[in-house]
């Protein structure tokens, strides 16, 4: 049963549209991975979902017991200021903060999924640690943790890869698995690396030009995949 | 030595007239609900937010003395408060940006309200009034009994606010975007920040004057941010800075016979220049 679906979706900011009549739906324990040239939508897609901005028509609808504030979501870089003092610890904890509705202070189950968090994330030893003398690779962890303090059902990775090195960029694809295959989590990830997105992806959303949604070797076969096969194809010669 | 005694047996005397005491009180409880504030505004990049609204509460001053008002505190703290819910307001969709804004107002406020002064109520003191508005007057020295427990009262609801939502305060200002998509009801937090920030400005408006009230709220901040790397540590240590520095202002300037805003910023001044210095040996150490 589909825990998100976009219902002819149409979005875009002050009315000009980007994208029109998306139809897509995602399944507790899917790994849909959104594809596309820069520009295309994706980032307004997933804030779309967020309802950190209205759809210009359609809707997005959520089912099977998941609600809109039980989405963990890791921003395409945040811009927090250079100057901005805050530990670890104070940043993954305050993933919980959407939970807690008007009760001021985090009770001890939140700060154990806190730890939890950090533990699975491998950042315990840095809890007390400034988050901007960080590596980007850090920094990134440190923003799923906390994502997954907001949720324990769906996760929305805005390009979790950006930027870091091949080896960082490994590992994260691997933590990410995990957090898809051992705690079920569904997860929704926009990358640039198409051939990441189908190594690791159950579903491929493309957006752009010609708009694709299916299960991946429906996508390997279909017109969009089949530039990518040429691309991978060319460089493999 | 001698003059050490002298200084002491002087406070002795002084803090026998009880509007030294009532002061030192009120100076006490501003600066700390003001530099628990101020962390949030620098790091949202509202330095100026202070300047503004004070200017802001200026006209509104004007406004009701135009009108003859007996009790402006009221209309002052309207005024102010509509305008911090404009400029704090939510929202990536504004049109003009934050800082932009604070300017506008600001200096909008200001002429207007000296205009207003000039052309509808000629007293006969102007400039003396205008200047104590301006740079604070020994207004802090003349609070009658009803403005201290005004006074007290709020700056005790502002620190309630204040530590009933440390938590909601910190997510809203690190990541606003990740608040509000995880559920938690930013604007409403950013609605009650802009309501308690212009109950500190209009209330520290007596301590320091308008022009000189951003100094009450970005010294603390920024000094402590000098040394501290976590919310928490740089929140507790502004708070002191803050109200040492104040404090220590306010008997200099008593002592002295200095003009009770200037001394409490210069103090600020040389606190912060000693933070400065501590961060650079900190920082050194570590590398
Ligand atoms: N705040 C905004 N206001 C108006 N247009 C925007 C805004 N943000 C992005 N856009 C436009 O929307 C389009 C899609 O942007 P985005 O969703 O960020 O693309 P992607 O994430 O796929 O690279 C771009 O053409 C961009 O210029
Ligand atoms: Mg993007």
């Amino acid at each position: 049963m589909a825990q998100l679906s976009c219902v002819d979706l149409c979005l875009g900011y002050d009315n000009k549209v980007i994208l029109e009549n998306l139809n897509f739906s995602v399944s507790s324990g899917d790994y849909l991975c959104i594809v596309g040239e820069n520009g295309s939508g994706k980032s307004t897609l997933m804030k779309t979902i967020l309802g950190l901005q209205s759809p210009i028509s359609g809707k997005v609808v959520f089912s099977d017991g998941m609600h809109k504030d039980q989405i963990g979501y890791l921003p395409q870089q945040t811009v927090v200021q250079k100057d901005f003092p805050a530990s670890v610890r104070e940043i993954v904890l305050s993933g919980c903060c959407g939970g807690s509705g008007f009760r001021p202070f985090y009770n001890a189950s939140q700060k154990e999924l806190c730890e939890k968090a950090m533990e699975k994330m491998g950042i315990t030893n840095l809890s007390k640690r400034c988050y901007r003398e960080l590596s980007g690779g850090q920094q990134q962890r440190v923003l799923l943790a906390r994502a997954l303090c907001a949720t324990e059902k769906m996760l929305l990775l805005d390009e979790p890869v950006s930027g870091l090195d091949p080896k960082v960029t490994a590992d994260m694809y691997e933590l990410i698995e995990r957090l898809n295959r051992e705690d079920k989590i569904t997860v929704i990830m926009i990358s640039h690396d198409i051939s990441a997105a189908v190594k690791y992806a159950t579903h491929i959303l493309h957006i752009g030009k010609n708009v694709f949604f299916g299960k991946k070797h429906e996508y390997l076969k279909s017109r969009e995949g089949k530039i990518f096969d040429i691309a991978e194809g060319g460089a493999k010669q | 030595m001698n003059f050490f005694v002298k200084i002491i047996n002087d406070l002795q005397t002084y803090f026998e007239f009880p509007f030294v005491r009532y002061a030192l009180i009120v100076g006490i409880l501003i600066s700390l609900c003001s530099s628990l504030l101020g962390v949030t505004l620098v790091l949202k990049r509202f330095s100026f937010i202070g300047d503004g609204l004070s200017h802001v509460a200026f006209g509104a001053m004007a406004i009701a003395s135009v009108l003859k008002l007996t009790n402006n505190m009221p209309l002052i703290l309207i005024i102010t408060v509509l305008c911090a819910i404009l400029l704090l307001r939510s929202g990536s969709r504004r049109k003009i940006k934050g800082d932009a804004a604070v300017a506008m107002i600001s200096v909008g406020a200001l002429a207007m309200g000296y205009l207003m002064l000039n052309v509808l109520n000629p007293s006969s003191n102007l400039t003396g009034d205008v200047c104590s508005t301006l740079f604070g007057s020994t207004s802090i020295l003349t609070l009658t009994k009803t403005n201290v427990y005004i006074c007290i009262v709020l700056s005790v609801l502002m620190l309630l606010f204040f530590v009933f939502f440390y938590n909601k305060i910190f997510a809203v200002t690190f990541d606003e975007n990740f608040a509000l998509a995880t559920g938690t009801k930013a604007n409403l937090y950013n609605l009650l920040i802009a309501v308690v920030v212009a109950v500190i400005i209009v209330l520290a408006m007596n301590l320091v004057g308008s022009l000189l009230i951003s100094a009450l709220v970005i010294f603390p901040a920024l000094s402590a941010m000098r040394v501290f790397k976590s919310f928490k540590s740089v929140t507790i240590c502004s708070a002191i800075f803050s109200v040492v520095c104040t404090t220590l202002g306010l008997l200099i300037s008593i002592v002295a016979g200095t003009p009770v805003g200037s001394t409490i910023v210069a103090v600020d001044i040389v606190g912060f220049l000693g933070f400065y210095v501590a961060g650079l040996i900190k920082g050194g150490k570590k590398a």
